[in-house]
C-alpha cells in the first residue's frame, strides 16, 4: 500500500496553465494576507475574536464572507463558461477542452448553490434572527461555530480540487451512471461527495440550531404571530433544511457506497437503478430552492415595509403563504424530469402541484405591492434591489410555471431556456435578496453605512447585465439549444451566445462596483458612521441595539407588545419625547469562545481529503482527532463567563445617549 | 377613457415580446415541423399568454405604486397604519388561484394529449415507422428493424407518417431531442422508453442529446432528414445490403467511447440487437480506460 494512497505528482496539473496560474495567484494572495496579518500582529485578535467566536453575529459575518468569496469564485467559472461558448462557434475549439469545461460548469453550480448562496443566506439568518427575536444568542452557540467551520471545510475541499486532482465532470448533481466509478473513475466525483457531505452536516446543525432558537428563545411577549416576517421565513427555511438535507446525505452516501465499496444502488449492473438517484436527489433539490428563496422573501418583506414607512401588508396572509410554500415544495420534485416518460397522469399531477406553488408566491408579491400602497417609498439601495427583484422574479416565476406545463417542458427541458429560468429566480430572487439584506444590515454589523452612489451603480449594472445575459439565453433556448455544450455547432445560436457574453461583461462591472463600494465605504467610514443604531428608521428589534451591537445584544430583554416590537417602543418614545426609563442592569452570562468548530473542521477537511485519495491511515487519524475534539469540548468545566452589571450599564448608557430627543423629533415621514 | 388606454397599452406590451420571440425563433421550438411540436407550441403560447395577462399588470403596478408613493414627491395619501384589508386579501388570493385553476386544466389536458408514449393518429391508417434508438458514448445509433438497416448520427424518416421510437442507452443517460419535431425523452441503460413523432414538412432538422453525458457530449448531435415517402424507400433500397454490417462485434467497436466525424450507414443489422442491448444481454459499454491519458481520461487521474 502506498503511503499517500492514489496521490502522486500526476495529480498536479503542471501541463494546464489556467488552473495552475489561477491557483498560484490565489495562493499568493492568501499567503500575502496571512503574512501581513502576522506582521501587523493581528493574529491573536483574529483567533480570539473571530475564529473561536461563538457569537452569532460574528459567525453570521464569517458565513457571509465565505459566501462572498465563493460567489466570486463561482462567477469566475461563469465568465469562463460564457467566454468558452462565445469563442467556440463554427467548429472553433475555444480555450477550454471538454474535460476542463465539464469541471468548470460542475464547479460553478456546486459552488454557487452550496458555497455561495447557502452560506450567504445562512449568514444573514444567523446574524439577524436572534436580534429580531430580541435574544442574546442562538440555542447552541458552539454548535453554530462547528456548522460554519464544517461549511468552510467543504468549500476548502472544492478549491483544493483545482490544484490537486480534478473536480467532478458530471454537472452539479452527479447523475449516475455517469457519476459511477465505471464512467467517472477519477477523484472529481469523490471531491464533490465529501465536500457536500461535510458541509451538509454543517448545514443540518445550523438548521436544527435556528429552528430551536426560533421555537424556544423569543423575547418575552413575542408570540409566533408577533415575529418579524424574516423570522417566519427563516423558520420555514430551516424546517426545510431539517427535512430535506438528510435525503441529500443519504443519497450521496449511497453513491459513495457504490463508488467505494462496490455497492449497486445506482449502477447499470446488478439491478442498480439510476432513476432512483434522480428521484431522491430532487426530493432534496426542489425544497433546496425554497430553502434559499424563503429567507430572501423575508428580507424583501422587511425592506418593503421599512422603506415604505408602513407595516407589512397582510402579515397573517404572508405567514400562511410561507408555510404553504414550505409544505408544497416537497410535492413537486418530479417536474425536474417530466421527460423520463412517467405518463400523462403523473406528469399532470406534478405539473399542477408545481404551478400551485405560484399561488403562494403570487400572494407575497401582491402583499409587497400593497405594502407600498399608501406609503412613503424611499429609493435607498436595499429598496432598489427589492424593486428589481419583483420585476425580474415575476418573469422568472412565469417561465418556471411554463416549464411546469409538461408539454412545454417536453421541448424546453435541459435547454438554455431552463438555464435562463433558474438563473432568473436565483439571481433575481436569492442573490438580489442577499444584496438587499447585505446593504440593509451592513450598518448594523459594522457601524457604518455602505456608500450609496456605488451601491446604486452596482444595482443598475447588475440588473442590466443580468437582462443582457439571460434574455438571449431564453431566446436561444427557444431555438432548441441545450445546456452544457462545450462548443456550439448550430449557427442559428451564435448571435445570442455572443450577446450573452456581452451581458456577462456588464455583470462583471456590477460585481466590480460592489467590491469598490465596500472599499470606498471602509475608507469613508467616519462620514458614513451610523451613530444611533437605527439608520433606516427600522421597525424590528435589531434596530434598538447600537451598531454594531454589543456581545450580549440586549442589556435587558424587551417585553414585546405587538407585531412591530421596536416600532412600538419608538412611537412611545416619540410621543413622550424621551426614552423609557433606564432599566435595572443585571450581570449577563454569555457563552465562552471555543476552538471546537475550527479544530473539528480541520480534522473533517483532512479526513475528506484522505478519503478522496484513499489515504486510509490519515482517515483513521483525522476521525480520532475530530472525535477527541468533541470529547474535550463536552468535558469542559466552564462554558460561560459573566459580563458585570457596570459594563452592561456603561454600554447601554452610551447607546441611550445617542438617541436624543432631537433625534427622535427627526423620525417618521411628515404626512 | 383612462382605463381603456391602459388596457390597450397592456395588450401591446403583452403581444410585443411574443412577436419578438416568434420572429427570432424561426427554426426554433416555435417553428414546428410536425404535429407534436405544433401541439406543444400551442400549449406553450397559451400558457404564456394566460400568465402574461397577470404578470404585465403586476410589473406595471409595482413600478406605478413605487413611483406614486415615492417619499420625495408623494402623490397619494400617507396611511402609516394601513396593513390589512379583507377585500384586498380576497383579491390577492383569488387572482393567482383562478389563473392556476385555468392553467391546471391546460396542464391536465396537455399532459394526456401530448404524452410521448401515446401513438399518433394517422390519416391513411398507415402503421408507424419503427425506429430503435441507442445512445452511445458519444453518438446516436438508429436501427430500422423492419428495413434491416441502421445509421449512425443520421436519422432519415418519411414525411407524413408517424414514427414510433423505442429508445435505450448503451451506457449513461442521454436525452433524444429533435426540437422542431417536438417532445424529447430520456434514454437509459436497461430500460426502453418510447416516443411518437411525425414530420410533416420535408427538411433537415437539428437533433441532439439534451442530457450531459460526458466529454464528447457536445458532438452528440445528428441531422434528422425528413424526406418524401418515395425518397425514403429509395434510400432504404440503396442502403440495404451495402456497406458494413452491424453485428455484435461491430457494435462492441462502435460502443467504445469516442465521437464520430461523419454519419454512416450499416447495410445489414443483426436481428434482435436492440433487445439484447436493452435487456443487458450485451453488457453496458465501458467507460474511460484507466491510465490512458488523453481527452477522454483526465491526465490527472492516475492509474490504479
Amino acid at each position: 500500500m502506498k503511503l499517500l494512497g492514489k496521490l502522486d505528482w500526476s495529480a498536479i496539473p503542471l501541463d494546464q496553465p489556467i488552473p495552475l496560474i489561477a491557483s498560484g495567484v490565489v495562493g499568493a494572495v492568501i499567503v500575502g494576507v496571512l503574512v501581513y496579518a502576522w506582521m501587523k500582529g493581528w493574529w491573536p485578535y483574529v483567533w480570539h475574536e473571530w475564529i473561536t467566536s461563538v457569537d452569532h453575529k460574528r459567525i453570521g459575518v464569517m458565513y457571509m464572507l465565505l459566501g462572498c468569496v465563493m460567489l466570486l469564485r463561482g462567477f469566475a467559472d461563469a465568465v469562463m463558461m460564457r467566454s468558452q461558448q462565445a469563442l467556440a462557434l463554427h467548429g472553433a475549439a475555444g480555450y477550454l477542452p471538454p474535460e476542463h469545461y465539464d469541471q468548470v460548469f460542475s464547479a460553478h453550480g456546486t459552488i454557487m448553490i452550496f458555497f455561495g448562496a447557502m452560506p450567504f443566506v445562512i449568514g444573514l439568518m444567523n446574524f439577524v434572527v436572534p436580534l429580531q427575536l430580541g435574544v442574546r444568542d442562538v440555542a447552541f452557540p458552539t454548535w453554530n461555530s462547528v456548522g460554519f467551520w464544517l461549511t468552510a471545510a467543504g468549500a476548502l475541499l472544492v478549491n483544493v480540487s483545482l490544484v490537486v486532482g480534478e473536480f467532478a465532470r458530471t454537472g452539479w448533481l452527479p447523475y449516475p451512471p455517469l457519476s459511477e466509478l465505471a464512467y467517472s473513475p477519477g477523484v472529481g466525483v469523490d471531491y464533490y461527495l465529501w465536500a457536500i457531505q461535510i458541509s451538509g452536516v454543517g448545514t443540518l446543525t445550523t438548521g436544527i440550531n435556528l429552528v430551536t432558537t426560533i421555537l424556544k428563545m423569543r423575547a418575552p411577549g413575542m408570540s409566533y404571530l408577533r415575529m418579524p416576517m424574516f423570522c417566519w421565513t427563516s423558520l420555514a427555511s430551516n424546517l426545510l433544511i431539517i427535512a430535506a438535507f438528510p435525503i441529500l446525505t443519504a443519497t450521496l452516501a449511497m453513491l459513495t457506497l457504490d463508488r467505494y465499496l462496490g455497492f449497486h444502488f445506482f449502477t447499470n449492473e446488478a439491478g442498480g437503478n439510476p432513476m432512483m438517484f434522480v428521484n431522491l436527489i430532487w426530493a432534496w433539490g426542489h425544497p433546496e430552492v425554497y430553502i434559499l428563496i424563503l429567507p430572501a422573501f423575508g428580507i424583501f418583506s422587511e425592506v418593503f415595509s421599512t422603506f415604505s414607512s408602513k407595516p407589512l401588508f397582510g402579515y397573517r396572509s404572508m405567514v400562511m403563504a410561507t408555510l404553504f410554500i414550505c409544505i408544497v415544495s416537497f410535492l413537486v420534485w418530479l417536474h425536474h424530469f417530466f421527460t423520463m416518460g412517467a405518463g400523462g397522469d403523473v406528469n399532470a399531477a406534478f405539473g399542477i402541484a408545481t404551478s400551485i406553488i405560484a399561488v403562494g408566491t403570487g400572494v407575497k408579491i401582491y402583499n409587497w405591492l400593497f405594502t407600498m400602497y399608501g406609503g412613503r417609498v424611499r429609493f435607498e439601495v436595499p429598496m432598489l434591489w427589492a424593486l428589481g427583484f419583483v420585476i425580474t422574479f415575476v418573469v422568472g416565476g412565469m417561465t418556471g410555471v411554463l416549464l411546469a406545463v409538461p408539454p412545454a417542458d417536453f421541448v424546453l427541458h435541459n435547454s438554455m431556456f431552463l438555464v435562463a429560468h433558474f438563473h432568473n429566480v436565483i439571481i433575481g430572487g436569492v442573490l438580489f435578496g442577499c444584496f438587499a439584506g447585505y446593504e440593509y444590515w451592513f450598518p448594523k454589523a459594522f457601524g457604518f453605512r455602505l456608500h450609496e452612489g456605488w451601491g446604486k451603480t452596482a444595482f443598475w449594472l447588475t440588473l442590466a447585465g443580468f437582462l443582457a445575459t439571460f434574455i438571449p439565453l431564453y431566446i436561444v433556448g427557444m431555438e432548441g439549444m441545450t445546456r452544457r455544450l462545450q462548443h456550439v455547432d448550430n449557427p442559428l445560436w451564435d448571435p445570442w451566445i455572443l450577446l450573452a457574453g456581452v451581458g456577462t461583461v456588464i455583470i462583471f462591472l456590477g460585481v466590480a462596483s460592489q467590491v469598490v463600494q465596500l472599499v470606498v465605504s471602509i475608507r469613508m467610514r467616519e462620514q458614513l458612521r451610523d451613530v444611533t443604531g437605527d439608520p433606516w428608521d427600522g421597525r424590528s428589534l435589531e434596530w434598538v441595539t447600537p451598531s454594531p451591537p454589543p456581545t450580549f445584544n440586549f442589556p435587558v430583554l424587551y417585553d414585546v407588545h405587538g407585531e412591530e416590537a421596536y416600532w412600538g417602543i419608538k412611537q412611545a418614545a416619540i410621543a413622550q419625547e424621551r426614552l423609557h426609563d433606564e432599566p435595572d442592569y443585571q450581570p449577563i452570562e454569555m457563552p465562552r469562545n471555543s476552538p471546537t468548530g475550527f479544530v473539528t473542521a480541520f480534522f473533517a477537511a483532512s479526513m475528506g481529503f484522505a478519503l478522496i485519495w484513499h489515504i486510509w491511515w490519515m482517515v483513521a487519524l483525522a476521525f480520532v482527532g475530530a472525535y477527541a475534539t468533541f470529547v474535550v469540548f463536552a468535558w469542559r468545566d466552564e462554558d460561560e463567563y459573566e459580563i458585570p452589571a457596570e459594563e452592561v450599564a456603561r454600554i447601554d448608557r452610551a447607546r441611550r445617549a445617542t438617541r436624543s430627543p432631537e433625534w427622535l423629533a427627526t423620525l417618521g415621514p411628515q404626512a | 377613457m383612462k382605463g381603456i388606454s391602459m388596457k390597450g397599452k397592456a395588450w401591446v406590451m403583452a403581444v410585443t415580446p411574443l412577436l419578438a420571440l416568434t420572429a427570432c425563433s424561426h427554426q426554433g421550438v416555435l417553428d414546428p415541423a410536425g404535429p407534436v411540436a405544433a401541439g406543444e407550441r400551442t400549449i406553450l403560447l397559451n400558457s404564456l399568454v394566460i400568465m402574461l395577462a397577470i404578470v404585465i399588470p403586476t410589473i406595471i403596478a409595482t413600478l406605478g405604486f413605487a413611483w406614486w408613493y415615492r417619499a420625495d414627491k408623494p402623490r397619494g395619501r400617507y396611511m402609516p397604519d394601513w396593513a390589512y384589508s379583507g377585500r384586498v386579501e380576497l383579491v390577492v388570493w383569488s387572482i393567482p388561484i383562478l389563473v392556476i385553476l385555468f392553467l391546471a386544466g391546460v396542464i391536465w389536458v396537455g399532459s394526456h394529449d401530448l404524452d410521448p408514449y401515446k401513438p399518433l393518429p394517422s390519416e391513411k391508417q398507415t402503421r408507424p415507422l419503427e425506429v430503435q434508438v441507442v445512445s452511445l458514448d458519444w453518438k446516436w445509433l438508429f436501427i430500422y428493424p423492419e428495413q434491416g438497416v441502421a445509421t449512425v448520427n443520421q436519422l432519415i424518416i418519411p414525411t407524413g407518417r408517424p414514427v414510433h421510437f423505442s429508445l435505450t442507452s448503451a451506457s449513461v443517460m442521454n436525452v433524444f431531442f429533435v426540437h422542431r419535431l417536438g417532445s424529447m425523452i430520456y434514454t437509459m441503460n436497461g430500460m426502453v422508453s418510447q416516443l411518437n413523432l411525425q414530420a410533416d414538412k420535408p427538411g433537415t432538422y437539428y437533433g441532439q442529446s439534451a442530457q450531459f453525458s460526458g466529454d464528447g457530449f457536445s458532438d452528440m448531435n445528428f441531422a434528422t432528414r425528413a424526406v418524401a415517402p418515395a425518397e425514403f424507400d429509395a434510400w432504404v433500397a440503396g442502403a440495404k445490403g451495402k456497406g458494413p454490417a452491424l453485428d455484435a462485434p461491430t457494435y462492441a467497436g462502435l460502443a467504445r467511447q469516442g465521437t464520430v466525424a461523419q454519419p454512416f450507414t450499416y447495410g445489414t443489422v443483426q436481428s434482435g440487437l436492440f433487445d439484447q442491448i436493452a435487456l443487458q444481454k450485451i453488457a453496458p459499454s465501458a467507460g474511460p480506460q484507466l491510465g490512458r491519458a488523453g481527452p477522454h481520461v483526465s491526465p490527472r487521474t492516475p492509474a490504479q
